[in-house]
């Protein structure tokens, strides 16, 4: 799921300041901001006490299940279309994707109350790390099912590297050098002699702005696939 | 051609220094250095934005060095460009005369003066050093035919003291299944443990050169430990610079002491000053390898 944590209070203020807006309409997430606990019911509504103390004139909120979802997001506008149209601006409590859903459903200015972090794993119920960064050439037949580009905080395929000491990690205090859980794990595998190092990654398969296309009917008539 | 590499291919006991260029385009304190260095070295290392920190660039400094008469050691870390700029920056170091190198990942940007920089890393050490044997073999990473080709003697860096051994090991070996022809270790405290990285470096044939540090002050020691990454005094030597009336003068009689015992053991030593320039050439001699 996607990570966010909440941006600070004064920023949005100033965000909203920015666009002359006293009239604010409030839109969370049902689903990744609702389990990070930026973006749901609860976050909406103590969003909506905060701005009604600071002033502002909340005209409603929604949370709709998924807000990165264009067809879900239009619906839930429609929904709200008034409550929208008489505000100033849409504060958006979910991650950048659900901000720009947002943003090219309605007319009025979005502004984000939210940062973006990292897609996360959930380690447990309010503990999220980050485990993958979606580079689009996986290693983890590699490197025994733990991504160096992501836990090496210098993203080295092939390590450790020099600040390695008693197995700890020189960057990130009190995490283990993800080179060594590397080599550890594929030596408890049996798999350390195999190990050749890692060529270096090809980061043409990260090529901005990602998209993918996997409707049957419009094969061979349009670009599918991942780029 | 370098005098270096056929000094330590042919088995000859080495000394190399070390010396950053400066943060601005004043070359008066390094120059100085170069010459409290070079009456004793072989081969002078010259930093790549050590510390994660802006200084002027290896590659200049590097051939202001070569015109003072004096071999440097070229040092490219990964942490600063990309595959297109490494590759292209080490075929300008080739033009330039510079042929040794030394390939290293780099410290994290976060632990710079500019922690707010991208740290690049698009190659790590292992692949730098297979892009350096693939310019010697004629071709670039792509295996285009370079229009002339270079000649590096290669060398990377090595920790021995720090554990766990075995991924140490592998890694040693496959940095030297890379190309790696010579090693310069990060400071030596513990002589077992360098022992057994240098019958695992010559059993593959290649050289290693100890690192030693001029520990200066005991101020100098708390900042190792706590700032630099990966260095670890050890609290029987951290204590006996500590105690010591003259804490420089002690540092130097260590220094001293370890290069008499690196002598025994390895290819050469690396002597990584702090500061403390003038002392180089003292060491060098008093340790017995140089009159």
């Amino acid at each position: 799921m996607i990570i966010t944590r909440p941006r600070e209070w004064e920023r949005v203020r100033a965000q909203l300041a920015d666009l002359g807006a006293t009239r604010v309409f409030i839109t969370g997430c049902g689903e990744c901001a609702t389990i990070a606990q930026t973006g749901g019911e609860s976050e909406v509504l103590s969003a909506k006490q905060r701005l009604e103390d600071a002033g502002f004139v909340v005209t409603g909120w929604s949370v709709g299940d998924v807000t990165c979802n264009a067809g879900g997001q239009r619906l839930e506008a429609r929904k709200h279309a008034g409550e929208i149209e008489s505000a100033d601006a849409v504060l958006v409590l979910a991650c950048g994707a659900g901000v720009q859903t947002v943003a090219d459903t309605i007319t009025k200015p979005v502004t984000p109350g939210l940062e973006s972090v990292f897609l996360g794993n959930v380690v447990r119920q309010g503990v999220f790390e980050e485990r993958c960064q979606m580079c689009g050439d996986c290693v983890l037949d590699r490197t025994a099912g733990i991504c160096p580009v992501t836990t090496c905080p210098k993203g080295l395929l092939n390590g450790p590297c020099g600040g390695m000491w008693d197995g700890m990690c020189e960057v990130v205090a009190d995490l283990e050098c993800t080179h060594v859980s590397i080599r550890r794990r594929l030596a408890e595998q049996g798999r350390a002699a195999k190990a050749e190092p890692l060529p270096p990654k090809d980061y043409s398969k990260k090529l901005k702005p990602g998209k993918v296309d996997i409707r049957p009917k419009y094969h061979g008539r349009k670009a599918g696939g991942a780029s | 051609m370098s005098r270096f590499r056929d000094l330590v291919e042919s088995g000859s006991f080495v000394v190399t220094g070390e010396i950053a260029p400066p943060l601005g385009t004043d070359l008066t304190a390094m120059r100085a250095a170069v010459d409290l260095l070079a009456p004793v070295c072989d081969a002078i290392n010259v930093t790549d934005n050590q510390g994660a920190s802006l200084h002027l660039s290896s590659l200049a400094a590097s051939r202001v060095v070569l015109e003072m008469g004096v071999e440097p050691i070229f040092q490219q870390t990964c942490r600063d460009r990309n595959r297109l700029a490494l590759q292209s920056d080490l075929l300008a170091a080739w033009t330039l005369g510079l042929t040794n190198l030394l390939a290293v990942t780099g410290d994290d940007p976060r632990s710079g003066d500019h922690p707010e920089a991208k740290g690049v890393f698009d190659l790590d050490s292992t692949q730098l050093v297979q892009v350096a044997r693939g310019f010697n073999e004629g071709h670039d990473m792509k295996g285009r035919d370079l229009k002339g080709a270079t000649d590096f003697f290669i060398g990377a860096a090595m920790f021995p003291d720090a554990e766990p051994w075995d991924m140490q090991q592998a890694r040693i070996e496959e940095k030297m299944a890379a190309g790696v022809r010579f090693f310069q270790t990060q400071a030596v405290f513990d002589l077992d443990k360098f022992a057994r990285a240098v019958d695992v470096v010559h059993a593959a044939g290649a050289k290693v050169i100890g690192g030693i540090l001029v520990l200066r002050s005991a101020r100098a020691v708390r900042f190792i430990n706590e700032r630099l990454a990966g260095l670890m005094v050890p609290e029987a030597i951290a204590a006996r610079i500590e105690g010591a009336d003259d804490a420089a003068e002690e540092g130097v009689l260590l220094a001293i002491e370890q290069a008499r015992a690196l002598h025994e053991l390895a290819d050469g030593i690396h002597i990584m000053p702090l500061g403390l320039d003038a002392a180089v050439a003292r060491i060098v001699r008093e340790a017995g390898i140089k009159s």
